[in-house]
């Protein structure tokens, strides 16, 4: 695991050497896409310290950050828990789903959880409405779920995290 | 001299200069093609796409903002398909905008306004989901409504083109895209130096600056305190334009009148405080020169140049004099000086101010100008707001006989009243600079060389045999080049102005909006603005701070003499680095890396 | 028993004129008579670019290609070569053009066989990973030739000679294009390579580039010396990780052998190819806003003149070209303008890579001469429409495009005749649709596209596709009203006329053709709320039928209870409660369920 000062001196010697370009504030791009590469996202002071280093504004950075959907502004975890909000799914209770996660993550829609397992978001029709209420871990669909159900995968993930192992629930 | 070429607009033939586009060529012509997004001061984007018109030969419609004339175009500027495409296009803007004109604040004075009307739009056919974002009234001085941007993208070029401090962006994109500082940060945490040039050139009410009237009208009706107000110089001479009246007309007479019937008990002249200014500036300066002080010395009555300094140039703090802007002098000395004369308790006083100026809403909070506890000056409105106040009190202004300001801090000399344009804070010093330190007279007191829209100007003066070197700058990105220079070469100035708006504060980001047909920060509004100063300068009899009886009669009473600890305390301050969230520390210049 | 011979018959336009319809019976008849029809398989290949020399007869193994080949040679071929095993060194001719290899190792298939790959000549042939392997296909020959035998003027004559036009979509003549930029005069110039990529359903770029990344490089550098710039950027998108890996690794093979970098190949010329990502803008593929995305700003365009041969990358000259156009390029070179212009019609001259998608029986890539029809593509080489299903519309041009009906099966592929009939060449991409698929929803589908992708900089964009698709969405959605397609109508040609880039002039383009020609849909829509391809989901009603045996399958798998029945009886929807998510639809073994 790479320690963030381990991941800044990568930056600044990835931003140095743009530097010694003609034109270096064109490298913004390339170097927003390292930090990406580097953090998963790009947070705010890793920003600051651009705009220092290239000497570019801050709101610049930002106006392009934001521009381009590749970069993620907020951090995303591990594992992306998608809940299919269709209609299915929704007669079916996918908001007993939805808020047992809440509670069991402690997040609200669109947001990360502490330990960067997992990420929540909110779906449109997964196309799997026979076995609703349905969620889609990352690219795996799991059907027929209740709240219980729904805890107990969340466990699976969370002990294959820690195992180094990977997940065999269907 | 440019080529001319011949070109056919709306089927008759004109001979126009070459190297210029269709938009400059037509204005020439007499034609006015509508317009949003372009402005003459800054890059052209083409984004509106309001000024389209036809070019045979192209299949679709061109900007012509953007589009060079040649020999031989022929242009159609008002055809039935550009006029239906030109108003569905204000129409889709109209669309995700608030319908709220009756309670906007620009309700009648929109460039949104008279463009949707000019199209005649009677019926929306295409509204849909509207955008939907928080205002930001962080700032004391400017606020923010995304609702009502249309994305001109005027504000973004102006605060990094022209003011270059790069506060504002475009963020995200496409339907979604939005006006705002780094990070979506308060505008109050942000590298705002709250000049407001946004709000000079914003089409609509998506940026204004805050409004205090409600507050003020209020507290006018308020028996207990003694209401006293002062405006500055750049007020009268543009706040006719807000009444219909040309730009240029002197209306202090009109203005001190029309403050006295709103129910201000005593009306005064900032322009007083500016001979004040001079005085212990100019002191100051000689101070500096004579004992080796920190040169070259840098005005400080502009506040959002304060701002700027703080955050972008902590390593010239030392360069910056200590004399407070002409206002908060004026309102330290309210409190304090006027307040012993007329045996009142200064808590019981109002200080108020009529400013050009959006930073000085900022200024008038900072705690450092505090004296004994206090605000200097409680509330400050601008221009707009104090012309739309005279109106709502159903005011005749433009007939209204003229009145002459309040004794002791009404009376000023055409040196103080120079103060609103670009190099007359410079040309004041000197007026009194020169004579104080050599005893002699200055014939030429008229410095042609620091007059003028240059953005940086350059003068010399000899005293007593020295060559003394000034610079002048005016708006936030010129201040940057002759700031470098400084911070290059710091000898090769001995004092420096500098007013963070375009056109000195006769341009402030508090002045009245440009009339029908005119664009925001027309240079001829701003020439002819700084004339009536400039004018007002020559028609007065004493044009020379010291020689101000009523400044004489304030050192003898009261202050005793320039940067004495009595002046300190009440006229001088200091400043601070500061840094908000977006400051980039320049590197270590000349290393590069 | 064992085929002993394959002979391939070319059937271009060219040769048919020359009677190679006669030619391959003539050809049935004397296998027939040898006794040979059991053991030499024929099949008819598409255009082999040898026009001037057909017709064209090829015998394989051995790859011998016979040309100007008569009906009275067919004998004397056959009873030689064939039954003699010994070539007619007469009839054969030379073909080291640069595209025949492939056609030696994949044109015995029918999808290959008909196909004519230039640009994709070496994709499937050698490793994209081994700078040699390029070198044994004559590699960086082109290159070589230009840098001892060509003057920057020679090379742009033989550009503008082969009459080649940008396959990025604009089609705007190539050789200009290299002309205007070469006559700036200034020292910084700059050569691009738009690798964005952004339409859905187009990887031609990205296929080209994974399988022949060095074809790439070598048409850039022979760029840069026509035009005189030392330096070239590949713009690519950053959702392409296979490509860049390749890229990455070709330019520094290339480097290594000193066929990049400093005095290329020993010669004065040096230049360098740098790689800058995009970040997920498929307007970044316009080429201004690509320039500003170069630059480190956010990807929006700008007006345009001026163009960027005159002032563009860092306000220099600048020639971008894509990918598809700089893999040409060493063809050019090495086989010549007049072999190139040879191929294809009158205006559109070379071949056409396109993404062929949909409701068709063989996807993938194909490349064809232009001038071949909608019709030998979709059938000949795509092998027609699967499950019985009649074709509907052919979308070409991504979402910039417009729909075909079938009417225009016959129209050639070049880009007049395409914008002729209402659509564009665009990048490549051509998906077929079939009778199962809705075109309003089609239309929806690419403005939701479009709409995303806006930079948001103007107007008529910004705001007027997200009215369309806020339009589009409710006629779907059966909440059309009396007035809604002259709405579209008349937005989308505003803003075709009135947007600044490229991606707003033809974003209505989907909408407006597919009103054009399938104008009832529409209609039906709005006024009878009724979809008669089935695919809107809130116009569907699902009605069970008496083939219903009460099996209660539907019953069992509807997730809102609204099946009714009990066991063995005839079960019913219940139209209030059913929300169309097709499930019974999908489960029954009795097609007891209408969809309509």
């Amino acid at each position: 695991m790479t320690t963030t000062d381990d991941k800044l001196k990568t930056l600044d010697a990835f931003m140095a050497q743009a530097c010694e370009n003609e034109y270096a504030e064109s490298y913004l791009i390339a170097v927003l896409h390292k930090t990406q590469e580097l953090y998963g996202y790009l947070p705010t002071e890793v920003m600051d310290r651009i705009a220092e280093r290239m000497q570019i504004p801050t709101a610049h950075i930002w106006g392009v950050a934001t521009f381009y959907h590749y970069f993620n502004l907020k951090p995303i975890g591990k594992h992306i828990v998608s809940v299919c909000l269709g209609t299915a799914c929704y007669v079916k209770g996918a908001d007993k789903i939805l808020n047992a996660l809440k509670k069991e993550l402690g997040v609200e829609v669109g947001e990360t959880t502490e330990d960067k397992l997992f990420t929540l978001q909110g779906a449109r029709c997964l196309g799997a409405c026979g076995i609703a209420p349905v969620i889609m871990i990352d690219d795996k669909i799991y059907g027929e779920l209740d709240s219980k159900k729904t805890v107990d995968l969340i466990n699976q993930y969370r002990k294959a995290a820690a195992n180094n192992s990977k997940v065999t629930a269907k | 001299m440019a080529e001319k070429i011949t070109i056919t607009i709306n089927h008759k033939e004109y001979k126009v200069d070459s190297g210029q586009t269709i938009m400059q060529a037509a204005d020439t012509l007499g034609f006015h093609i509508p317009r949003l997004c372009y402005h003459p001061k800054l890059s052209i984007e083409g984004a509106c796409r309001v000024c389209i018109v036809e070019v045979e030969g192209m299949r679709n419609f061109v900007a012509s903002c953007a589009y060079p004339v040649s020999d031989g175009m022929k242009i159609y500027t008002n055809t039935q398909q550009l006029r239906k495409a030109r108003r569905d296009i204000i129409e889709l803007i109209l669309d995700n905008h608030p319908l709220d004109c009756h309670t906007c604040e620009r309700d009648g004075n929109c460039e949104l306004q008279r463009l949707a009307a000019s199209m005649g739009i009677r019926a929306r056919h295409f509204e849909g989901e509207k955008k939907h974002y928080e205002e930001d009234l962080s700032s004391d001085a400017v606020i923010r409504n995304p609702d009502k941007c249309i994305l001109c993208g005027r504000c973004v070029r102006m605060c990094s083109e022209v003011q270059q401090v790069h506060n504002l962006t475009q963020a995200h994109r496409g339907f979604n895209t939005v006006v705002m500082p780094a990070y979506n940060l308060p505008m109050a945490d942000s590298v705002c130096t709250t000049c407001g040039q946004c709000i000079n050139v914003c089409p609509t009410a998506a940026f204004l600056e805050k409004n205090y009237t409600q507050e003020l009208f209020q507290k006018l009706n308020d028996p207990d305190l003694v209401k006293v107000v002062q405006f500055a110089p750049s007020v009268r001479a543009a706040i006719g334009e807000a009444f219909g009246l040309a730009p240029g007309r002197n209306m202090e007479g009109e203005l001190v009148a029309a403050l006295r019937k709103l129910g201000f008990d005593y009306v005064f002249d900032t322009q007083f405080a500016a001979d004040l200014t001079i005085m212990e500036e100019g002191s100051e300066f000689l101070e500096r020169l004579q004992n080796k002080g920190k040169l070259p010395m840098i005005t400080s009555c502009s506040s959002a140049w304060m701002k700027c300094v703080e955050q972008f140039y902590p390593d010239l703090l030392d360069n910056i004099s200590t004399c407070k802007s002409p206002m908060s002098m004026q309102g330290a000395l309210t409190k304090s000086y006027f307040a012993k004369k007329i045996g009142v308790d200064p808590k019981k006083i109002l200080s108020v101010s009529v400013m050009c100026c959006t930073a000085k809403k900022y200024e008038a909070s900072r705690p450092e100008l505090m004296v004994d506890g206090m605000r200097g000056v409680d509330i400050v409105v601008t221009t707009r707001e104090a012309a739309w106040m005279i109106k709502s009190a159903g005011i005749d202004f433009v007939n209204i006989a003229p009145e002459e300001p309040d004794h002791p801090l009404g009376m000023s000399s055409g040196a103080g009243a120079i103060f609103g344009a670009t190099g007359g804070v410079m040309e004041a010093a000197i007026r009194t600079a020169y004579e104080l330190y050599t005893g002699e007279t200055l014939v030429d007191i008229e410095v042609e060389s620091i007059r003028g829209l240059k953005g940086i100007k350059e003068g010399k003066l000899e005293i007593d045999g020295k060559e003394i070197r000034v610079a002048v700058a005016h708006g936030l990105g010129n201040s940057n080049k002759l700031l470098e220079k400084v911070r290059q070469d710091p000898d090769r100035y001995h004092f420096v102005e500098i007013m963070g708006c375009p056109g000195g504060c006769v341009g402030g980001g508090g002045q009245p909006y440009a009339q029908i047909n005119t664009i925001p920060l027309d240079d001829e509004a701003l020439k002819k603005r700084a004339g009536a100063l400039y004018d007002l300068d020559r028609s007065k009899t004493i044009r020379r701070s010291h020689e101000n009886p009523d400044i004489q009669k304030l050192y003898k009473e009261f202050l005793q003499s320039p940067l004495s600890p009595v002046s300190h305390k009440y006229l001088h301050t200091h400043y601070q680095a500061k840094k908000p969230i977006g400051i980039v520390p320049k590197k270590e210049s000349n290393s590069g890396v | 028993m064992e085929i002993q011979y394959k002979l391939t018959l070319c059937d271009g336009v060219s040769c048919i004129r020359n009677n190679s319809k006669e030619l391959l019976t003539a050809i049935e008849t004397e296998l027939d008579k040898h006794g040979l029809r059991k053991t030499v398989e024929i099949h008819l290949s598409g255009c082999l670019g040898m026009c001037k020399q057909g017709p064209i007869l090829i015998v394989n193994p051995g790859y011998t290609m016979y040309g100007k080949v008569n009906v009275e040679d067919i004998p004397m071929i056959i009873q030689s070569h064939l039954v003699d095993g010994k070539p007619v060194a007469d009839f054969i001719i030379e073909q080291n053009h640069l595209y025949n290899r492939f056609f030696r190792i994949f044109g015995d298939t029918d999808f290959f066989g008909k196909q004519m790959r230039i640009t994709l000549r070496n994709c499937g042939i050698i490793d994209p990973e081994n700078v040699d392997d390029y070198l044994s296909v004559r590699g960086y020959e082109a290159i070589a030739k230009v840098l001892t035998d060509m003057t920057p003027k020679d090379v742009i004559a033989e550009v503008k000679k082969s009459g080649i036009r940008g396959r990025g979509g604009a089609g705007f003549p190539t050789g200009m294009k290299w002309e205007f930029t070469a006559n700036q005069d200034t020292d910084e110039k700059y050569v691009i390579c738009n690798a964005d990529e952004g339409d859905p359903g187009a990887f031609m770029d990205r296929s080209a580039i994974e399988g022949d990344p060095h074809t790439v490089l070598e048409g850039m550098m022979i760029g840069g010396y026509a035009i005189g710039a030392k330096k070239g950027i590949i713009y690519i998108r950053a959702e392409y990780p296979l490509a860049i890996n390749r890229l990455e690794k070709a330019i520094a093979a290339a480097k290594e052998y000193n066929l990049l970098g400093d005095n290329i190949l020993g010669s004065d010329f040096s230049f360098d190819i740098e790689i800058r990502l995009g970040a997920g803008a498929f307007v970044c593929g316009e080429e201004t806003a690509l320039i500003h995305s170069i630059e480190g700003l956010r990807g929006m365009p700008r007006p345009r003149p001026p163009y960027p041969s005159v002032s563009g990358l860092f306000g220099k000259p600048t020639l971008i070209n894509n990918v598809e156009t700089w893999a040409n390029i060493p063809v050019v070179i090495l086989d010549g303008g007049d072999w190139f212009s040879s191929i294809g019609t009158e205006k559109s001259k070379g071949t056409k890579v396109f993404a062929l998608a949909g409701k068709v029986c063989n996807t993938g890539l194909v490349e064809v001469p232009m001038g071949t029809t909608l019709r030998e593509i979709v059938y000949d080489i795509g092998g027609g429409i699967p499950d019985g299903k009649a074709l509907k519309a052919i979308q070409t041009g991504g979402p910039s495009g417009g729909c075909l009906p079938p009417d225009y099966l016959d129209t050639q592929i070049d880009y007049e005749s395409l914008a002729k009939a209402g659509s564009i060449m665009g990048s490549g991409g051509m998906i077929v649709i079939d009778e199962d698929s809705c075109m309003v929803g089609l239309a929806r589908f690419f403005i939701e596209f479009t709409q995303d992708e806006s930079c948001g900089k103007c107007t008529p964009c910004r705001e007027g596709t997200k009215r369309m698709l806020e339009i589009l969405t409710r006629i779907t959605e059966g909440k059309g009203q009396p007035g809604d397609i002259e709405k579209l109508e008349r937005l989308g040609t505003m803003i075709q006329k009135s947007s600044l880039c490229g991606l707003g002039q033809s974003a209505p383009n989907p909408v407006l053709s597919t009103i054009k020609n399938f104008r009832e849909e529409y209609e039906e829509h709005i006024h009878d709320k009724k979809c008669r391809a089935g695919e809107c989901a809130s116009l569907l009603s699902y009605v069970i039928n008496a083939q219903c045996v009460g099996c209660g399958a539907c019953k069992r798998i509807c997730p809102v209870n609204a099946v009714e029945g009990s066991r063995k009886e005839l079960h019913k929807i219940l139209p209030e409660k059913c929300i169309r998510c097709g499930q019974c639809y999908e489960v029954c073994k009795f097609n007891a369920i209408d969809k309509a």
